[in-house]
């Protein structure tokens, strides 16, 4: 793992992966998209606004996922000091924060014509804004960490404490009653038809894999922001040396 | 890295105990806090615990099961419904006027806004649908009728 504590090595795996997986990204998320959209019969009840699930669900995965990745990048930054796990943390911040907004808009976009409201107040609908929340406050304390030049360990330790919302979101719907349904995809059981599960679970594939370059794109970013920044504190100083 | 100190534990290795009986005292402290929300968080009450704790009779409550099959009354008026939401062991009889939404039919999830009144009639203001976790076309619907009866009744018990 310490291998890729050279950024030279890890750029050198992302020039080539990243364009890999920006290009399958969107080619698999659009077809799955257009597949789901034709393709699928409206639902006995929903009918034809159940093909929000084709968005709605990958989205709400990624969000909880990209908070996952970036408990994990915390712990292995606390314990091992990897260089690169702050980056990849600060990285996977934004795009988790698109996604569980996308979840919240599509939600209630969805809600409005199936329960007959734009929001409630039950355990999952609260518990994925309070998600949203803590990527806001997760985004503005790691880069103005990160401005400040200051270490990014209190940023870690906000991303590993804000991770026990993820397992209290994923249970919500069991725990307390709530107009939100309870998991239609559960290990190896599924409620949903085959012809809206394959189109989902290639949407699932193509939007985890944009997920995948957006986080690349922004370490490399991130790298070269630090670069640069290193470049100009050297050329200052040797300024200063040169009085 | 190599080990500090007397006891010669690596300091990579002290971090992760230290972190890891810190995330588990945090996830202890997170679940024990979810488990006392058990009853407060929910967003309304069963059929079930409404017979057996009846609310004050001017407190709202949300009051959420299974439209009955064959219970959907419409009133003379035209705009109020009476019906019965069941979750299996209690049943209790709702009114509502007002237009119901899309997907308020008999033997599917609802949750009723409003107050239980003197009769044992719940009086709602407001209707919301549920949907279970069921996705199926219309064509497969009669063929599964009563199979996701019984997975939307085993999910609400």
């Amino acid at each position: 793992m310490h291998g890729f504590a050279n950024p030279a090595r890890f750029l050198r795996l992302a020039n080539w992966l990243t364009p890999l997986l920006l290009v399958s990204g969107i080619v698999v998320t659009v077809g799955a998209l257009l597949w789901g959209f034709t393709s699928a019969p409206p639902d006995r009840l929903m009918g034809d606004s159940v093909k929000i699930l084709f968005i709605h669900l990958p989205v709400a995965w990624l969000g909880m996922g990209g908070w996952t990745a970036i408990a994990i990048a915390s712990l292995v930054e606390l314990v091992w000091r990897h260089p690169l796990a702050s980056i990849a943390a600060r990285a996977a911040a934004v795009p988790g924060a698109v996604f569980a907004f996308l979840c919240l808009a599509t939600g209630s976009i969805w809600g409005r014509p199936t329960w007959g409201t734009w929001w409630v107040w039950d355990g999952r609908l609260t518990s994925m804004l309070v998600l949203l929340f803590l990527y806001l406050g997760y985004i503005a304390l790691s880069s103005a960490l990160a401005r400040e030049g200051s270490s990014s360990r209190i940023a870690a330790i906000f991303g590993l404490v804000g991770a026990i919302n993820i397992p209290i979101i994923n249970r919500s719907v069991v725990w307390w009653n709530s107009l939100h349904q309870p998991p239609s995809l559960t290990m190896g059981n599924s409620a949903i038809d085959p012809v809206y599960l394959y189109p989902l679970l290639t949407a699932v594939l193509g939007f985890s894999l944009l997920f995948g370059a957006v986080v690349l794109m922004r370490m490399r970013t991130i790298l070269a922001d630090m670069q640069a920044e290193a470049r100009l504190r050297r050329k200052a100083m040797q300024a200063a040396e040169g009085i | 890295m190599t080990g500090q100190g007397n006891s010669g534990i690596k300091p990579k290795h002290q971090r992760l105990v230290l972190l890891v009986i810190a995330l588990v005292a945090l996830v202890g402290a997170g679940l024990l806090a979810a488990w006392a929300l058990r009853s407060q968080a929910s967003y309304f009450y069963l059929p079930s615990e409404i017979v057996a704790e009846a609310p004050a009779p001017d407190q709202g409550v949300r009051l959420g099961g299974m439209v009955e099959a064959g219970s959907i009354q419409t009133a003379e008026d035209g705009i109020t419904v009476n019906f019965i939401v069941g979750d299996g062991e209690a049943r209790v009889p709702v009114s509502f006027t007002g237009i119901v939404p899309a997907l308020f039919v008999e033997g599917s999830g609802v949750v009723a806004e409003g107050r239980m009144g003197a009769d044992g009639t719940f009086v709602a203001d407001n209707l919301l649908a549920k949907h279970d976790e069921n996705y199926m076309p219309r064509e497969l619907e009669g063929m599964s009728t009563e199979e996701v009866r019984a997975q939307v009744e085993a999910t609400l018990e």
